[in-house]
Parts: C-alpha cells; sequence; structure tokens
C-alpha cells in the first residue's frame, strides 16, 4: 500500500519536474490532502485556517524547491522531511515549544486512507464515556501515537501522571464495553 | 486565497528549473574567480610563478585541496536536500587529512630535532589560514545564497559544508601565492584555513538559510 502511494507520487513529481503541468497539479493536490492531516494532528490547538496557511506555504516551498529531489531516493521521504520543516519552522516563528519525532514518516504515508468514516463513529461513541482529558489521552497516545510525555503535556500532567491516567481510562472502557460484542 | 487556487496558479509555472549541482558549481566558478583576482590583485604569485608547476610539493598541495573542495562539494549537495546526510563528504575529508597527518608526522620523526620546527612553521605560519579565509568568504557568502534557495533542513551543518566547500576552492586558489612546501605545515595550516570557513558556515546558517 504504501508502496504503490510511493511509486504513484514519485512518477508524478518526475513529471512535474519535466514540465508536465497536468502531473504537477495532481501531485500538489495530493499533497496537500496528506499535509493537512499531518498539520492538523500536530496543530490541534490551533485554528483551520492556520492549518490551511502552513499547507499552502508548504505547496509552495515544494514547488520552489523541486530541484532537490533527487529521484535515487524516495519521494515520500523528501516530501516528509519538507513537511517537518515548516511545521518545525512555524513552531519557532510562533514561539512554540514542540517535539516531532523524525521517523514519523510510516503515519505520513498511511494517513488518511487508513481511517474509515464508521470507525471513527464507533470509536468516538465508545471514548465519550470517559471525561475529557482522559478521552484526548487516550486518542493522543493510541491513535495519533504521541509519547506518554507528550500527551500528558497537552493535558497539563507529567509522564507519570499520564500513565497512571491512561491505564485507569483504558480499564474503564474494557470494563465498560465489555458487554459489547462486535 | 483558496488553495485550490493556489495549486491552479504554480502548476501554471512548471518550467523546468537548475539542478542542484549545476548551481553549486556555478558558486564554484565565481568564487574561484573572485580568488583568483584576490591572488592577483592582494596577495600576488609566489615568487618562483611559472617554475611552480614543475615541483611535485606545488601539485601535493593543489591535490590536498582539490580533495577537500571535493569532499565539500559531496557535503554540500547533500545537505541542500531535504533531511540530506553529509556522511560520505566528512568521510572523504577525513581520510585525506588523515593521510597527511600520517604522512607528516613520518615527516616530522624522520627530521633531525633542530630542523623540525621550519617544517611546522615555514615562514608564513601567521598568515596562512587567514589568508585563505579571505580568499573563501566571497564563495562562502555566494554558496549561502545558492543553497538557501535549495531546500537544506540542517542548517548549521548545511552552512558548515558550504563553508568546507569554499575553503577547499580557495585553498586551491591559494597554491598561487604560498610558496611553503612542508607537510607538516600544509596539515595544520591549510586545514586550518579551510576549517575557518567551516565554522563560519555553521554559525551564519541557522540564520542565513531559513526558508523564505
Amino acid at each position: 500500500m504504501a508502496a504503490e502511494l510511493e511509486d504513484r507520487l514519485k512518477a508524478l513529481m518526475l513529471r512535474g519536474q519535466a514540465g508536465d503541468a497536468a502531473a504537477w497539479r495532481e501531485l500538489l493536490s495530493l499533497l496537500g490532502v496528506r499535509l493537512r492531516a499531518y498539520f492538523a494532528r500536530r496543530m490541534d490547538r490551533s485554528a483551520a485556517s492556520d492549518v490551511e496557511d502552513l499547507v499552502q506555504e508548504t505547496l509552495l516551498a515544494v514547488h520552489r524547491r523541486r530541484m532537490t529531489y533527487d529521484p535515487a531516493q524516495p519521494f515520500t521521504a523528501w516530501a516528509h522531511a519538507v513537511a517537518r520543516y515548516k511545521l518545525i519552522d512555524h513552531w519557532r516563528r510562533n514561539r512554540i515549544r514542540q517535539h516531532v519525532p523524525i521517523d514519523d514518516v510510516a503515519e505520513w504515508l498511511t494517513e488518511p486512507e487508513t481511517e474509515s468514516p464508521s470507525a471513527r463513529g464507533d470509536l468516538d461513541r465508545v471514548l465519550s464515556s470517559l471525561p475529557e482529558k482522559q478521552q484526548k489521552l487516550v486518542r493522543d497516545v493510541k491513535i495519533e501515537g504521541l509519547s506518554l510525555a507528550e500527551a500528558g503535556a497537552r493535558i497539563g500532567l507529567s509522564e507519570g501522571a499520564a500513565k497512571v491516567s491512561l491505564h485507569r481510562a483504558l480499564k474503564a472502557l474494557i470494563s465498560r464495553n465489555s458487554g459489547v460484542e462486535d | 486565497m483558496k488553495t485550490d487556487d493556489l495549486i491552479e496558479a504554480l502548476s501554471l509555472d512548471v518550467t523546468p528549473e537548475a539542478g542542484v549541482r549545476p548551481r553549486l558549481a556555478l558558486a564554484a566558478g565565481v568564487g574561484a574567480l573572485v580568488a583568483f583576482a584576490l591572488v592577483v590583485l592582494w596577495l600576488g604569485f609566489r615568487p618562483d610563478y611559472p617554475q611552480a608547476f614543475g615541483k611535485p610539493m606545488f601539485w601535493m598541495k593543489a591535490s590536498y585541496a582539490a580533495l577537500f573542495a571535493l569532499a565539500g562539494f559531496w557535503c554540500v549537495e547533500r545537505m541542500s536536500r531535504p533531511a540530506g546526510s553529509g556522511r560520505k563528504g566528512v568521510t572523504l575529508a577525513l581520510s585525506v587529512f588523515a593521510v597527511m597527518a600520517a604522512i607528516s608526522i613520518w615527516r616530522w620523526t624522520s627530521t633531525a630535532p633542530d630542523a623540525r620546527m621550519p617544517l611546522l612553521m615555514g615562514h608564513s605560519w601567521r598568515v596562512c589560514p587567514r589568508n585563505i579565509l579571505m580568499l573563501a568568504l566571497p564563495m562562502l557568502a555566494v554558496t549561502l545564497v545558492v543553497v538557501r534557495n535549495l531546500a537544506p533542513t540542517r542548517l548549521a551543518l548545511a552552512g558548515a559544508a558550504a563553508g568546507l566547500f569554499s575553503g577547499g576552492v580557495a585553498a586551491l586558489v591559494y597554491g598561487l601565492h604560498c610558496p611553503e612546501s612542508t607537510m607538516p605545515f600544509v596539515a595544520v595550516w591549510y586545514s586550518l584555513g579551510m576549517l575557518a570557513p567551516a565554522a563560519i558556515g555553521a554559525a551564519l546558517g541557522p540564520w542565513v538559510l531559513r526558508w523564505r
């Protein structure tokens, strides 16, 4: 799945680098979708308009620096490195201190196709029985893949306290939902 | 502006652009030219100028500098790309330095103790690194401008790579002026002269190389 995506995007990139306007338009559209999801997850204290601004800035950067892609390397790694740089630069300019793991390229490849609307609906329902902070903690750690320290920081808990809270939340979910068949 | 409109506008502007290597080659060309002008107008050629081309030590110094310039080119060519690694260039630079250091140590130990210091200090140790740095600065400025329009993501290292590249080219041109001919001298003072622009590039990188 990831390999097909890589091949498709890489082919579009090479054609775009050679001057194919239609391929470039398609590539930027596909990248725009992934960038929006990638940034939205990591900028959850920001307005949707801020996310969109960063998407546009990043597409512009992809366009202006397109000659730096080396066909001997994977395209998705190049695109991910550009997105990550723009995100970190955004935080630097806005004086936000946050850590972005450099190896989150795997989730960059699988978002957003693997998320189906119905799965999210069931998940929302199951989590809604928890207090809001615990809901956020479970989402951040189990779905977004943040570390306990990062997820804890978002709701004002230390890593140790986050670990305890997460454990309690998961226990509560299991006991409340143990009667549910799937 | 809507993102779709932006994409439409960008797709109208897809003429192929010059790649990373040609741009860096241009920076080296301009840099070498300015360094040469500085030798002509400021430092002057070495006293034995045309005959120098027949001396093995002239070519030894030129090869040392040229290999560093190549190492610097490999570094900056990679570091100008997102998530690039300068490992290949650094490995070359360290290897070349190791060979020069080994030969220099051998020369030092096989020389009578009271004849050793001149091997290391020569006549111009005070000015050599400074002169190489001066010759490198114009090329460093041009290279930093070129790199900042590419896509470096590790800015201090990319700046250092630009400096190493500039230092190597400058040291190569500097050979037209420098009359020294001992390995220990070259191993220490030439190397310092080539590392100085790298240090300056590393310091300037995080500020100058930000994407605008």
